[in-house]
């Protein structure tokens, strides 16, 4: 109890230095460009209206008909799904960047992976604006009492990928290789968590494989949430906190188990 | 706190192991490969072995030793950056690490942003960098540079500018590691000046040095590391006449293990 009750404590004393770093990330990664933060709106949606054009007009057959709504259903997959990888890689790649610092003064090392997660979170919540958009553009019905909803998955999507941000950054140390393995699956990830395909039109084995993908029930509750207006399943809510909870406890443990000997290995 | 003649800092039986890079797995192929050739190597080093000192509230405290003698091995334990791997320290105090100037810069911000990015690295409240911000400015002498990028910055004005942010706060430990061997004569002099400030507000500092006449000057007690061993630890005079005396022959050679 009271190491936890210390953990907190240091949190507390390091919040500014997880504000500073967010805000950091933020100005470089725009300096130098001409329309700036515009492009956090940007980018997903030109992203998106490339895979509209893609799944909408040439490949039509594959992703069936009948997605009510397609263009607003891919980009909150998109998003989602980009939100995830993103959180993931970065923080991935977090502890050891940041090892001319951790070398030479004592921080709370998880600070950086959390930092990552946080920030990428901000990108998605930038990037819905592109979503709003999207949503008035294509007058897609949006049900508010059930839209507000869709905070839920999104938070146990970033403590989803915060989990798993932790484990994969305390990997890296000592074995690089995970970066590509990571990078693969992802890939292979973004194709079974129906980003552009309604999934009850798969044969019954595929759509067992979907329904075992967390990434799956988050964008699917978020979806239900804000543009089928339905709000969320019992099964939805079980799901996705499971995962979230099982992701974090698995995180938590293997980082601390290993963050000793990170100065060692940087 | 003070009063009662507790140590600010215990090193107690501090040993810290490092298992010596002779092959280093980055991927999971070079793992394996080593594996078939007769197994995982390691060849371990005692950077320190079994040092034990106590630094008492007020201390001006040296350290010195050749390279590789553990002296910032050591700095870094106390700091919290290692973990030792047998012994305990204990740190009575909040501590401002100058192991290596400017670690928390992040060359691609300016010099005001790095004021408020380092500082949280060390712990303070942005309020509380609102309020050291023109002590910072006016000590590193920076003011007509506060907005340009570091990287555009000489390596003697980013030491500045670190020294100014890690002493801007009258911390209980200050931990200096050969930093004023950076920055001109005059900077030099401005930052023993700042150390002999704090020490006099009850700040006890620890300075590693490889100028003896430095460490003379400015330190009242010292310990002197031989390949991680403490070799011998005392008043200033005593420790660096034997020091001045010494032979590389009559090192202690560092303590060595190798396993399967």
């Amino acid at each position: 109890m009271q190491t936890i009750k210390n953990y907190f404590a240091g949190f507390w004393r390091y919040r500014y230095l997880l504000q500073n770093l967010i805000t950091r990330d933020f100005k470089l990664k725009y300096r130098r460009s001409v329309l700036g933060v515009a492009w956090s709106i940007l980018n997903p949606l030109l992203t998106c209206l490339v895979m509209f054009l893609v799944f909408d007009a040439i490949v039509r057959g594959l992703r069936g008909e009948g997605i009510p709504n397609f263009a607003a259903f891919l980009l909150i997959g998109q998003l989602l799904f980009n939100f995830f990888r993103e959180s993931t890689s970065m923080a991935m790649e977090s502890v050891l960047k940041n090892a001319p610092l951790l070398r030479k003064v004592y921080i709370p090392k998880y600070i950086f992976p959390m930092e990552k997660v946080c920030f990428a979170l901000v990108n998605c919540l930038f990037s819905f604006i592109a979503l709003i958009i999207v949503l008035v553009i294509t007058r897609t019905p949006v049900t508010f009492a059930t839209a507000w909803m869709a905070l839920y998955p999104l938070i146990m999507l970033f403590f989803f990928g915060l989990g798993i941000g932790l484990i994969l950054s305390a990997l890296y140390v000592f074995v690089r290789d995970i970066m590509h393995i990571w990078e693969v699956f992802c890939t292979l990830l973004s194709y079974a968590s129906a980003i552009f395909y309604d999934p009850d039109m798969m044969v019954e084995s595929v759509q067992r494989l979907i329904h075992i993908n967390p990434l799956y029930w988050y964008i699917t509750a978020f979806r239900s949430c804000v543009i089928w207006g339905e709000g969320l399943t019992v099964s939805m809510l079980v799901v996705c906190f499971f995962c979230a909870a099982l992701s974090m406890v698995l995180g938590i443990v293997v980082f601390k188990k290993n963050q000793d000997k990170f100065v060692l290995y940087m | 706190m003070r009063d009662n003649g507790q140590p600010i800092i215990s090193i107690d039986h501090v040993s810290m192991r490092f298992n010596l890079a002779k092959e280093k797995h980055e991927s999971l192929k070079e793992y394996f490969i080593a594996l078939l050739h007769g197994g995982v190597r390691f060849d371990e080093f005692f950077a320190l072995s079994d040092v034990s000192l106590d630094i008492m509230p007020g201390d001006f405290y040296g350290l010195i030793g050749l390279n590789g003698s553990g002296k910032s091995t050591l700095l870094k334990i106390i700091s919290g950056v290692y973990k030792p791997s047998s012994g305990k320290v204990t740190v009575r105090g909040t501590i401002a690490p100058l192991i290596e100037l400017g670690a928390g810069f992040d060359m691609d911000l300016t010099a005001r942003e790095n004021i408020y990015l380092n500082g949280t690295v060390l712990g303070y409240t942005p309020k509380y960098i609102d309020s050291k911000f023109e002590d910072i400015v006016e000590f590193s002498e920076l003011r007509d540079f506060l907005d340009v990028p570091l990287k555009n910055y000489s390596s003697g004005m980013v030491a500045r500018l670190a020294f100014a942010v890690a002493t801007m706060t009258k911390p209980d430990i200050l931990i200096a590691d050969e930093i004023l061997s950076v920055g001109d004569f005059l900077f030099q002099q401005k930052c023993e000046k700042r150390m002999a400030e704090l020490m006099s507000g009850g700040t006890t500092v620890i300075l590693v040095s490889h100028s003896i006449e430095q460490i003379e000057r400015m330190c009242n007690k010292v310990a002197w590391l031989d390949h991680g061993h403490l070799r011998r630890n005392g008043p200033t005079a005593e420790v660096t006449t034997e020091y001045r005396h010494f032979e590389k022959k009559d090192s202690i050679p560092a303590d060595r293990e190798t396993s399967n």
